[in-house]
């Protein structure tokens, strides 16, 4: 269950710093403690500086989700680009195709609990992360 | 041209009472207080700008307050307004300054032409078309005034920049503090290995207690720096590591493996002492 959600634009570097700030407001809301924080925080910056500099811009959703009893942050970057080849391969430690450090989106995956990306060539990416406290 | 003819001579004739009431009638509402708003200077302004209202109305344009003869007033009422949003005034508190004058004046505008059962009507409506628009004004030279200040204090955050300190001989640190994924960080970085050169240093310390991201493009900055001085010969050592900072990197794969770290910025100058041989101890008093 969506507890609260809002949605923010990613366009250009300023707002990887506003979605980030989100980020952390959120976490700390919902009681995530000072690592869990940082893990979430430092995964955001990742995947949505990929959105901007990947994927041409988009929108980073960042929902407070509910199941059963625990509480998490959820966090859903989506954009229209060009899409990713193969995952598999993007998500391999040390692969880049814009000259970074090529761990983007693996280390994102190593720290939240829930990952998923979903990416299809011309149409788009979406990767959506979650952080259950 | 009654209407207006009306309104001049009716601001004319009560001034005094006109004057009186509308002081009053913001010293209601409007928060004083000794440092920011004494009664003398909201007496000061009423009665400044109430002359300037006066000689712009008497120029017979009381519908387009964009022309020559309200330019003073206007400006008058600019920097009344904006004086006041600077002390923190709210927009409402602000607007009030005009819409105060609204209750005296058209109590004066019903004694005075009441008996005229037209008259009254006309020129309340005058009245109040005018006051609102010198109203909608205030709110816009509010508005205008937050923005600069917004502007200002952009430009002062970009203008921050971390200076590059001589700890000791040979010893430089780089205090990084906020979002390093800016081109002020290169900025920042780039004028580190100038001061290496220019200082003959051999040990640079960036802390990056003040920074409270690291993501792997910030690694990759620092990275390149360090690997930038190293082959200038100067060791990096990088300070200010806090532990869910530490975590977050090793879960993303990022080691720093072949870089000096060191938890703390003491901790760092007191490496950076050993590598240039520089030995501290305590001085044994003496009597």
């Amino acid at each position: 269950m969506i507890l609260k959600s809002e949605t923010l634009e990613l366009r250009e570097d300023n707002a990887v710093v506003r979605v980030r700030q989100r980020a952390r407001a959120l976490a700390i809301e919902i009681g995530l403690g000072l690592v869990d924080q940082t893990k979430i925080v430092t995964a955001t910056s990742e995947l949505a500086r990929n959105t901007v500099d990947y994927g041409g811009g988009g929108t980073a959703t960042l929902d407070v989700i509910n199941e059963g009893n625990r509480r998490g942050l959820k966090l859903t970057f989506s954009d229209q680009g060009p899409g990713i080849e193969n995952i598999d391969l993007a998500l391999t430690d040390g692969y880049t195709t814009g000259g970074g450090l090529g761990l983007g989106l693996s280390g994102s995956r190593r720290l939240v609990n829930d990952f998923s990306i979903d990416s299809t060539p011309g149409i788009g990416t979406t990767v959506s992360i979650t952080r259950w406290i | 041209m009654d209407t207006n003819n009306n309104l001049t001579e009716l601001f004319k004739k009560y001034e005094q009472e006109l004057l009186t009431d509308w002081i009053k009638e913001q010293l209601a509402v409007i928060p004083l207080h000794e440092n920011l708003l004494t009664e003398f200077e909201v007496k000061q302004d009423t009665t400044d700008f109430y002359n300037a209202f006066q000689l712009a109305i008497q120029g017979g344009e009381l519908v387009d307050i964009k022309g020559a003869h309200w330019e003073k007033t206007l400006q008058l009422l600019d920097n009344i307004t904006k004086s006041r949003t600077r002390l923190g005034f709210t927009p409402t508190e602000t607007a009030t300054f005009i819409f105060s004058l609204k209750q005296p004046l058209f109590t004066l505008i019903q004694k005075e032409f009441g008996r005229d059962v037209n008259t009254p009507g006309k020129e309340l409506w005058a009245a109040t078309v005018l006051l609102d628009k010198l109203g909608l004004y205030t709110a816009e030279s509010y508005i205008k005034t937050k923005e600069e200040i917004i502007r200002r204090q952009q430009n002062e955050m970009l203008e921050l920049s971390t200076p590059v300190v001589k700890v000791w001989d040979k010893i430089l640190a780089l205090p990084l503090i906020g979002t390093l994924d800016s081109i002020r960080t290169q900025v920042v970085m780039e004028t580190l290995l100038q001061e290496i050169v220019r200082t003959e240093s051999s040990v640079a310390i960036i802390d990056i207690t003040g920074v409270p991201t690291v993501d792997t493009l910030v690694a990759q900055h620092l990275m390149k720096t360090v690997s930038a001085a190293r082959l200038m010969g100067a060791e990096c050592i990088i300070s200010g590591i806090r532990p869910q900072i530490a975590q977050s990197m090793v879960h993303l794969g990022v080691t720093f493996s072949d870089i000096t770290t060191r938890a703390t910025l003491a901790d760092a100058i007191r490496h950076a002492f050993a590598q240039t041989g520089v030995k501290v101890s305590r001085a044994s008093r003496q009597v």
